[in-house]
């Protein structure tokens, strides 16, 4: 689950680390408050959404010399003006795709005096099973291009989940980035508080890009990304509050509510798979014979009739789908389960598009009955591969 | 031969008591008789457990307690995601030579834990998030369909179940057969990794050729590449196909399992892809095509 910078500092101010003063605003009427009541007189202005590369982003509705989604003003008059400009409109950067995200809230923060900017993430580091702080002396840049272009410059340091954060790590840590000073010295309680908020709020990733030495020698978190281990959230009622949904699509939010992995895309064939495995390939298989998924849906192992209707359901109502394929391998997933899902689904909400199923395994020859019986035009496959043929020729 | 398990594994079960793990117990102990020999359950110790065709079992009040009692060298636990790392620390603390965790949806951190306790332990664990391990006409520990096997000479090491399953199908109609079929599993922190089961592969002289079946995320195929490479130079090596899925998913997007996810520039199935042919697997461009794929690979 992502967040937002704004939240993401909340959460870490409340671990103890330093951040700017800030105010989040959803309208213009309240930017002037909210700038005079920070200290002034440089406001950085940031748009909130769930995408990065904001400051090089670009507003749809305004020209092309336009500034970008994360603004300086100088004075409280000019980040009224800007927020004008912001505020409702559509941002669009290198993460968001061509269609751009809305601007719903800016985050107006004092503005800092920065001397050096270094990168500091957390994540799982897969190879040891840990934690680790991947740190560069390349502060507020794409990291992905520092590791492509200069992968000397990026460190990892692999924290002991037994021990923490000890004094050799934070040494390690202030070493990579070249710190002295006041800077070395908040260092000490920094690193840990890090590790200790991405630690006690199961965390799936923590990027601080940039971290900054400030002219005065002190550390500050300029900004931050979160994002958290969905399957954790059952244990951190106030982390799950911080969603937003006006973020996520409508079709992923409603897949949620029935515990769906699904994830929408922009081809124009429809997917149901059970597990996640074959649900990916059976989109590759798609591709491979020269259409495009309109979506990842892996129904999972013990869903029941209510659930394989419900997803058939979100699948059909996406207007750009133009046929769907059903895949089934069962294992836990009876296949008789799917096709009742189906038929009900159908029955429900009609059908408007070529649909091809493949069962395989548990109960295949009950669910290819079930299917035969109900009545409905549906192409049934042999394997995947005549599955994924079957439903590309259908679709044209 | 085989490897982790076969007809002499003795099995008890954590979450014997649950509807899954009581489901999957009356199969395994219909697949050929797979030793399942207890339950475990905090509270519940002292009582029995009986299926629905009649079969029981022992249930007892600790992992110690049934390990002590039966004579166990593998736990299977069902426990749900709350309380499944407990659990997998209560079979280590036992020392339960195999342990397999099916549970999917454990928090990451509790399988950091739980990765730290394994260290210097005498457990291997299988999973999470995985279906299991099943050899033919022996044993079979999870959920994996056992109609679809027969014995043979492949051996299938994979992240994800269904497609275990492909690969499991498609290589008894092609006639192959399997020695094992191990599902690792598909979240980011694990047990045992594909370099783990392809050394146990490499080793076993049943196993004649290989599938291994990858997705997006990490770089444990890269690194199972690597191990393929540097083993084929001490002249140890089996002819392998090999599967990625996840070419057309997008990156940063989580795709159902917790460890598929493109993120940071790293992961992608390209360079998994790549990294596979170097190291002498034929990387099948469908999943349709594993068993086909692997029976031209035999063929030379």
């Amino acid at each position: 689950m992502n967040i937002h910078e704004y939240q993401a500092k909340q959460v870490l101010k409340g671990f103890g680390a330093p951040v700017a003063e800030g105010v989040a605003v959803t309208a213009v009427d309240q930017v002037e408050a909210a700038a005079r009541s920070l200290p002034g007189p440089l406001y950085v202005m940031k748009s909130q959404i769930h995408a990065g590369g904001r400051g090089k982003g670009k507003f749809k509705e305004l020209g092309p010399d336009a500034k970008g989604g994360v603004r300086l003003a100088f004075s409280v008059e000019e980040a009224v003006s800007h927020a004008r400009e912001m505020l409702g409109n559509t941002l669009v950067t290198a993460q968001t795709g061509d269609a751009g995200k809305q601007v719903n809230r800016l985050y107006i923060e004092d503005g800092a005096d920065i001397d050096r900017e270094l990168y500091c993430s957390l994540l799982v580091d897969r190879e040891h099973g840990r934690i680790a702080f991947v740190v560069s002396t390349e502060g507020g840049m794409d990291i992905e291009a520092v590791a492509h272009d200069t992968p000397e410059k990026i460190q990892t340091i692999v924290i002991d989940p037994e021990t923490g954060v000890t004094e050799a790590d934070v040494a390690r840590i202030s070493a990579a980035f070249e710190l002295t000073g006041a800077a070395a010295e908040d260092g000490k309680t920094l690193f840990p508080i890090l590790y200790k908020a991405f630690v006690e709020t199961d965390m799936a990733m923590l990027e601080v890009n940039p971290l900054i030495v400030m002219k005065d020698g002190h550390l500050r978190v300029l900004d931050a990304k979160v994002s958290f281990d969905g399957n954790a959230l059952f244990r951190h009622a106030d982390i799950k509050e911080l969603r937003d949904e006006t973020e996520e699509d409508a079709k992923e939010i409603e897949a949620s509510e029935w515990d769906l992995a699904y994830v929408a895309l922009d081809g124009n064939i429809g997917c149901m798979v059970n597990g996640a495995g074959l649900a990916m390939a059976t989109m590759d298989i798609i591709k491979l014979y020269g259409k495009e998924p309109a979506n990842f849906c892996d129904v999972g192992g013990g869903a029941g009739k209510d659930k394989v209707a419900a997803a058939f359901k979100i699948i059909t109502a996406d207007p750009a789908v133009q046929g769907i394929l059903v895949n089934i391998f069962g294992g836990i997933m009876k296949c008789d389960v799917i096709a009742e899902g189906v038929v009900a689904a159908v029955k429900e909400v009609g059908l408007k598009v070529p649909l091809v199923v493949r069962l395989e395994g548990t109960n295949a020859e009950l669910g290819k009955k079930i299917l035969n019986e109900s009545g409905l035009t549906i192409q049934a496959a042999d394997d995947l591969d005549d599955a994924a043929q079957k439903i590309v020729a259908a679709v044209g | 031969m085989s490897i982790l398990v076969d007809r002499n594994t003795k099995i008890i079960v954590q979450g014997l008591t649950g509807k899954t793990g009581g489901f999957h117990t009356e199969q395994a102990l219909a697949y050929h008789g797979t030793q399942m020999v207890g339950g475990v359950h905090p509270t519940k110790g002292g009582q029995t457990w009986t299926g629905s065709n009649g079969e029981s079992l022992p249930i007892y009040a600790s992992v110690a307690d049934a390990r002590d009692a039966t004579g166990a060298d593998a736990s299977v636990i069902y426990v749900p995601p709350a309380g499944a790392a407990d659990a997998i620390i209560e079979a280590i603390e036992a020392e339960i030579p195999f342990i397999t965790c099916i549970t999917e949806g454990i928090p990451v951190m509790d399988m950091v834990k739980v990765k730290r306790r394994l260290e210097g332990s005498k457990s291997r664990l299988l999973g999470p998030n995985c279906p299991g391990v099943l050899t033919p006409d022996e044993c079979k520990i999870g959920i994996m369909p056992g109609s679809i096997f027969k014995k043979g000479n492949v051996g299938i090491v994979s992240r994800s179940g269904t497609l275990t399953y492909e690969a499991v199908f498609q290589t008894t109609n092609e006639g192959l057969g399997q020695t094992t079929a191990v599902g690792i599993g598909g979240d980011p922190v694990k047990g045992t990794e594909f370099i783990d089961v392809l050394e146990m592969f490499l080793a076993d002289p049943e196993t004649h050729s290989i599938i291994m079946i990858g997705e997006i995320g990490g770089g444990a195929e890269e690194d199972a590449a690597q191990f393929l490479i540097d083993e084929a130079k001490k002249g140890r090596k089996k002819p392998m196909a090999g599967f990625i899925a996840g070419r057309t998913a997008p990156k940063g997007r989580t795709m159902g399992h917790a460890g598929a996810v493109v993120s940071g520039g790293k992961g992608d199935a390209e360079s998994k892809i790549a990294a596979m042919e170097a190291a002498g697997i034929t990387v099948s461009p469908s999943p349709a095509r594993l068993g086909s794929t692997l029976v031209e690979v035999l063929k030379g």
